[in-house]
């Protein structure tokens, strides 16, 4: 097994073998008018409407505890518990397979629906499948894979990529999905009315026909979970639009690819996810479909139930003990809508099918810090710590990223593919490591310091508009500030703590 | 009381003003003041960058230097949150690295009493007239990590309010931040001059004259921004604005 990029979800942008760096990425978006309104609009929106949500209820502050304590407490146990979800499952007539890699995962997926002799599956919106790029390994063993959830539509018409876990086509505005309607649904099944305006109404009723056909048609459904019971072994899945119902119930087979972070030990315990979860991603008090199902009954449902239980770096995860807490994520999205880094720079940015806060510390940590855009990601945030305060399970987000980034200036000891490594540290900061120790020296003699700040007064009349080498990085938008005549210290000094000017 | 003033690095080196602003306003309150030569920088840039190991020795040259005052008190709500959020951080790592309580130990007392400059005020001075005066309009961003690391709350904006003279105008979009972020800013430059760009233009869709803040370096980045812009309003510490007067008004 690779110890790095285990499964590479979502493709870099045409032309490029890898995502660019974060930076990079986020350059070109931060100059797209049109994506910088979009994402404006409907960050601002769902924004104030989540505050409003979580406002209401009185007890927030201790239900946000509730879920940290019940996800550290099934992540600290999580080997029982897996245990005792796959005895469930198959006690209730269902199958449990193992992935360990994205890799893994794809080849029993797609040997699965192989054997229904299938050649389509409808697909609930599911993380995981994205994180392994299920659709595109079904592609290549000749199987279509067809996404259910509008905004999953909307992107695989526009052979797009997605740029929000919860709304992936958060990037487009309603004239953007008319014309993606337009001109792609043909090739995939309905089209689109030729009369097709931008109204949400009609945009929705051209959707619906069009996925009408897929869903009565399909005979194997592919989805994922946002819970797994472990005492009974049930999947829960949580969703508005009732794609979801229909692709979970109609199919006579049905697979579901489940991260193994999904599990919460008790059905109790989704008492409080069921209410932090749908108020902190899409501002409901109560989601309009929560699907929940054991194994397989007869004559109700699939015939035949699947659950394939995926690591792909969890595991290596868990054994963080900073990091860890990332696992607790319940992909509600409320991190990238007060993100104001995830505003400007767009999901595409983060190279991840996991963009945002929660994609900053999740992506480098699942794959591993060596790329690129890895390697970037844990500077991708002012450290202003808005992610943290929504979190509904409470992720220090601020805590995990500096943590990352120590990893990446400083290497040190990781786990990876179960096995304890020690990383170097990454290509590019040996400057700045430098600056640093120099920085550290000079602030441990005080003497040293006062030398340079007096330096610095000397040449204050020298205030040029822009620096040349990384200093550019400052001047390129923002003036220098001016230099005092005398730092400080001097003046304290000189003055005997200003009273000498006080007299 | 014994009253310790950690002024930080960058107001030190670049805004020896606000430093001055801090022992008028002090003094004037009646406060004995102190600010001891050996205080050099929290090390927060070290930490926040991923270099936690060079940020130690500059905590523990903290704790040394301010053990013996009663009250450490620091105009910046960021420097602020470094002591007292990550200093204790700093010193449980050390010791689950196995190198010991030394570094906890020299931590712990100095936590506890360090306080940024309006938390200072309210809470321990118990004002929030503080007898200033000061005949500008003013708008006032919360920066981060006083906003959501110390928990600031309104002090400084009913210290503002207090203020004769001062004309306080709501900041849209406040709580959201500015896009310095000490390293992020050169790292990143473009979403962080996005973000400036966007924080001045809601400081300018207020009318005021001055974009108040209790942080110098967002107000170093804003206020290049500003000039990069040419926009009219200029940025000013809050400790300037309380610690101006009528006999003694501020530039």
């Amino acid at each position: 097994m690779s110890t790095t990029d285990l499964g590479m979800p979502g493709l870099p942008p045409p032309g490029r073998p890898e995502f660019p760096p974060f930076p990079e990425a986020a350059h070109d978006a931060v100059r797209d008018e049109r994506l910088r309104g979009n994402l404006r609009h409907a960050t601002h929106t769902i924004r104030a409407k989540r505050a409003r949500a979580v406002a209401e209820v009185s007890d927030w502050a201790e239900l946000r505890e509730a879920g940290r304590r019940i996800k550290d407490h099934a992540l600290r146990h999580l080997d029982r518990y897996l245990v005792r979800v796959e005895e469930a499952v198959t006690a209730a007539g269902g199958t449990v397979h193992w992935a360990a890699d994205a890799e893994e995962a794809n080849r029993i997926v797609a040997g699965l629906v192989k054997a229904t002799g299938e050649r389509e599956v409808v697909k609930v919106k599911s993380m995981a499948t994205q994180e392994i790029g299920l659709n595109e390994a079904l592609e290549a063993e000749g199987i279509r894979a067809y996404e259910t959830d509008l905004a999953e539509l909307i992107v695989q018409l526009g052979k797009d990529r997605p740029s929000h876990i919860l709304v992936p086509a958060i990037h487009r505005n309603r004239g953007e999905i008319r014309d993606i309607f337009r001109s792609e649904m043909s090739e995939w099944g309905r089209p689109a009315p030729a009369d097709l305006t931008d109204t949400p109404a009609e945009l929705a009723e051209a959707a619906r026909l069009h996925l009408r056909e897929k869903f009565l048609r399909a005979k194997v459904g592919i989805s994922g979970a946002n819970f797994v019971v472990a005492e009974t072994g049930t999947l829960v899945v949580v969703e508005s639009e009732g794609n979801g119902r229909m692709c979970l119930t109609l199919p006579e087979t049905l697979i579901s690819v489940v991260g193994i972070e999904k599990i919460v030990p008790t059905w109790r315990d989704l008492e409080v996810f069921l209410q932090t979860l749908p108020r902190s991603s899409t501002a409901e008090r109560m989601n309009p479909y929560t699907s929940m199902w054991t194994g397989t009954t007869d004559g109700d449902g699939p015939r035949v139930f699947h659950l394939v239980l995926l690591d792909n770096g969890r595991t290596d995860t868990l054994a963080d003990e900073v990091g860890r807490q990332a696992l607790r994520c319940i992909r509600c999205s409320a991190c990238l809508n007060v993100c104001p880094v995830y505003e400007r720079a767009g999901g595409h940015a983060y190279g991840s099918v996991y963009p945002g806060p929660i994609g900053a510390i999740l992506s480098p940590q699942l794959r591993g810090t060596r790329s690129a855009i890895d390697a970037s990601l844990p500077y991708a945030s002012s450290l202003c710590g808005a992610c943290y305060e929504v979190c509904p399970v409470a992720i220090d987000i601020p805590e995990v990223l500096v943590h990352l980034r120590e990893r990446v200036a400083q290497g040190g000891e990781v786990t990876r593919g179960g096995n304890r490594v020690v990383l170097r540290p990454a290509r590019g900061h040996g400057a700045e490591r430098v600056a640093m120790r120099a920085a550290r020296w000079a602030f441990g003699h005080p003497g040293a310091l006062r030398g340079g700040q007096r330096l610095a007064a000397r040449v204050r009349r020298f205030r040029p508009r822009t620096l040349p080498g990384p200093g550019r990085a400052w001047t390129g938008t923002r003036d220098l500030p001016a230099l005092p005549a005398e730092p400080f210290r001097d003046w304290w000094q000189r003055t005997h703590g200003g009273e000498e000017e006080e007299k | 009381m014994r009253v310790a003033l950690f002024l930080t690095c960058v107001n030190d080196t670049l805004y020896p003003d606000t430093g001055r602003a801090v022992v008028r306003l002090l003094r004037r309150l009646g406060v004995d003041v102190d600010f001891p030569m050996a205080q050099t920088c929290c090390g927060q840039a070290h930490y926040n960058t991923g270099y936690r190991h060079e940020a130690e020795p500059l905590a523990r040259r903290f704790g040394e230097v301010f053990a013996d005052y009663e009250a450490i008190v620091t105009p910046s709500g960021s420097c602020g949150a470094m002591v007292r959020e990550l200093y204790p951080r700093l010193g449980e790592r050390a010791r689950a690295e196995g190198r010991g309580d030394t570094l906890e130990r020299v931590l712990a007392p100095v936590v506890p009493k360090t306080y940024e400059l309006t938390e200072f005020l309210v809470d321990v001075l118990e004002v929030t007239d503080v007898g200033a005066y000061y005949p500008h309009t003013v708008t006032y961003h919360p920066t981060c990590h006083g906003l959501r690391g110390l928990g600031l709350g309104d002090r400084p904006r009913r210290l503002l309010q207090a203020v004769r003279g001062l004309d306080l105008v709501e900041l849209p979009g406040a709580d959201e931040c500015c896009g310095f972020g000490g390293t992020f800013a050169v790292k990143n430059p473009d979403v962080s001059a996005a973000m400036g760009a966007d924080k001045v233009r809601n400081a300018e869709s207020t009318g005021a004259e001055v974009l108040c803040a209790g942080d110098n370096s967002c107000l170093m980045h804003l206020g290049g921004t500003m000039s990069r812009l040419r926009t009219r309003m200029r940025p000013v510490h809050i400790a300037e604005i309380l610690a101006s007067t009528e006999e003694d008004p501020a530039a």
